[in-house]
């Protein structure tokens, strides 16, 4: 192994600082800046096309930027290649796992090109098989694997050498949900390890439940950045609905839910139903009903509707995630 | 140095990945013995028997070694056909972005290739000494021939991979790896004379590399003398394997997986 063991002071573990990529006329990436804190999830998320696959082949040296820097760690992704292959593991779009081997012989061989000692290679490949479910199918050729499991042994596979960066290119998208379910436990697992991880994703939910802080593309650029509840934010805080029993408390049921609340108070034609802004925070559903209650109101609902990340995603880009799923 | 003992490691390591896989697939091992078996049949039984050439009074000793090295050369395309698979599969974006010898990806696959190749090869000999063939140029000879066989059709193994390199799925691999194989043996000394053919075919025959790999092999598992063929052979051969090894490193190092 060349003597690339560089200690390395950057605090960032990914960086990418106007990176302009483009195929023929496409501009898949517009100069995209990125800055990923060492130990962080952060998570990638854009409709089909947006430029989220290149980004990621341009951090894991698969693609040369025609224009601006990438590191990863401090190292420069196209002066230094093979520095940032011995620090990242890569689990790309499809999962890349040779079929006619077992799931045990695909991670000695990724092992091996690690060049990783054998017997360290063996051990490993026992946790990782151990950690992903897959001791019992450790032995069985890969082409009879499910999709789940497949995808499971392709991120083992990545962490055979226990890289410091994980790039993870929509690692859910095909599993059926109960899959998807245990892959994000996998990916919080790792987190909570320490590996920083870069992930991509269409799924808003995903984004939101794994990422700390989410960049959101669209067209090769930057629309947005910041952590799920800054972006629901962004477009508007909560909103409180309240449904009461009968429609002669309505009078009373608006005084008392307007000092509770952080703007007007709304009521629907039936007289049962209001709506209004207010502060999201932990107490308000119990508070606003203990305050019906004790004015003698009936209360049949109460619920606090926080903006989705597709909220977030329709007001950014003026589209919705799903009419963009059919696409690839 | 370092460079060499990386690539040598890395390469068979990519290698193994191959081998591992061959005695596991019963299939492959029958139809990659078979279809030499099959080519000795036909040309022996259905052509032997009409065909005369100058100088041989057993057709068979003629033609079998044609056989030996059309089969060698048949069997690198499957150097193509296994890296554009490993393309599509995406595979080959693991490997780049592993802290591997970049080169290893393709000589690991020319080097497995060549080992099934050989597999090929030792059937086809016993078959053939079962059906009356004869070294009669001795031991060394014989070695010596079959060096310059191996060694021709490994050269092709990268121009296959230059193909695979280049073509976006696995059936393109397989009719452009294959397609250029039937003339390039076929339009040769392998099977007939080529003083027969007509006059604006022969000089193709006589300059086809194929055709002087034939002949160097034919003279020295029959014991004749073999002249300058085996040295234009092996500088064809090593001529291949610098040209193309260059064009596919360039191939591989820009190839995605779409
Ligand atoms: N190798 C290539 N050749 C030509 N165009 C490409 C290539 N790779 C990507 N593109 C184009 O660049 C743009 C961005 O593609 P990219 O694959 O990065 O998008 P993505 O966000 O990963 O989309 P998806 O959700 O479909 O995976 C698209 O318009 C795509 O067509
Ligand atoms: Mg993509």
């Amino acid at each position: 192994m060349p003597g690339h063991t560089l200690t390395v002071n950057s605090p960032l573990a990914v960086e990418m600082n106007g990176i302009v990529k483009t195929f023929g006329d496409t501009r898949a990436l517009d100069g995209v800046d990125l800055a990923v804190p060492r130990g962080a999830v952060y998570g990638l998320l854009g409709p089909n096309g947006a430029g989220k696959t290149t980004s990621v082949r341009v951090l894991t040296t698969l693609l040369r930027p025609d224009a601006g820097t990438a590191r990863i760690d401090g190292i420069d992704v196209v002066a230094d290649p093979h520095a940032v292959r011995q620090r990242i593991g890569l689990t790309g779009q499809y999962a890349a796992v040779e079929e006619r081997l077992t799931a045990r012989e695909n991670l000695g061989f990724v092992g091996r090109l690690f060049h990783l000692p054998r017997a360290r290679v063996a051990a490993r490949a026992d946790e990782l098989l151990e950690r992903f479910d897959l001791t019992d199918a450790a032995d069985r050729v890969v082409k009879g694997f499910s999709g789940g499991m497949r995808r499971r042994l392709d991120i083992a596979m990545s962490l055979i050498a226990e890289p410091s960066v994980l790039f993870l290119d929509e690692p859910t998208t095909g599993l059926d949900p109960r899959s998807r379910l245990g892959m994000w436990d996998v990916i919080e697992e790792l987190a909570a390890d320490g590996t920083t991880v870069l992930l991509t994703t269409q799924y808003l939910e995903e984004a939101d439940r794994l990422a700390e802080q989410i960049v959101v593309i669209d067209h090769g650029r930057v629309i947005a950045e910041g952590s799920p509840d800054e972006l629901k934010q962004r477009i508007g805080g909560a909103r409180l609905s309240v449904r009461i029993a009968r429609p002669e408390n309505q009078e009373r049921a608006m005084s008392t839910l307007t000092p509770l609340c952080a703007g007007e108070v709304v009521s629907d034609d039936a007289r049962t139903g209001f709506s209004a802004p207010i502060i999201a925070g932990d107490g308000v559903v119990p508070g606003v009903i203990r305050a019906l209650d004790d004015a003698g109101v009936d209360v049949l609902d109460v619920e606090v509707r926080r903006p989705s990340l597709d909220d977030v995603f329709l007001v950014l880009t003026g589209r919705t995630t799903d009419a963009e799923e059919d696409a690839s | 140095m370092n460079r060499l003992r990386w690539l040598l490691h890395d390469s068979w390591v990519e290698a193994e990945r191959h081998l591992r896989i061959i005695p596991r697939n019963v299939e492959l091992l029958i139809f990659a013995s078979i279809q030499p078996i099959m080519f000795l049949a036909i040309f022996v039984y259905v052509f032997g028997g009409s065909i005369v050439i100058p100088g041989f009074d057993n057709y068979d000793q003629f033609l079998m070694p044609g056989i030996f090295a059309q089969t060698l050369v048949f069997g690198s395309a499957f150097t193509g056909i296994g890296l554009a698979d490993d393309l599509q599969k995406g595979l080959v974006d693991r490997l780049r972005s592993l802290p591997m010898s970049r080169s290893a990806v393709i000589v690991g696959r020319t080097i497995s290739d060549l080992v099934r190749n050989l597999f090929t090869f030792v059937v086809m000999i016993v078959v053939a000494l079962a059906i009356g063939f004869r070294f009669t140029g001795g031991a060394v000879d014989a070695i010596t021939a079959t060096a310059l066989l191996v060694l021709f059709s490994y050269a092709l193994s990268w121009v296959q991979a230059v193909i695979g390199l280049s073509v976006s799925s696995v059936e393109a691999a397989n009719s452009a790896g294959f397609i250029w194989m039937f003339p390039l043996t076929f339009v040769s000394s392998a099977f007939v004379d080529p003083s027969n053919m007509p006059g604006w075919l022969r000089p193709v025959a006589d300059a086809n590399p194929f055709t002087l790999v034939t002949n160097s092999a034919r003279a020295l598992y029959n014991g004749n003398p073999v002249g300058n063929d085996a040295w234009w052979a092996l500088a064809w051969s090593v001529g291949i394997i610098v040209v193309f090894s260059t064009m596919a490193a360039r191939r591989f190092s820009r190839s995605t997986a779409g």
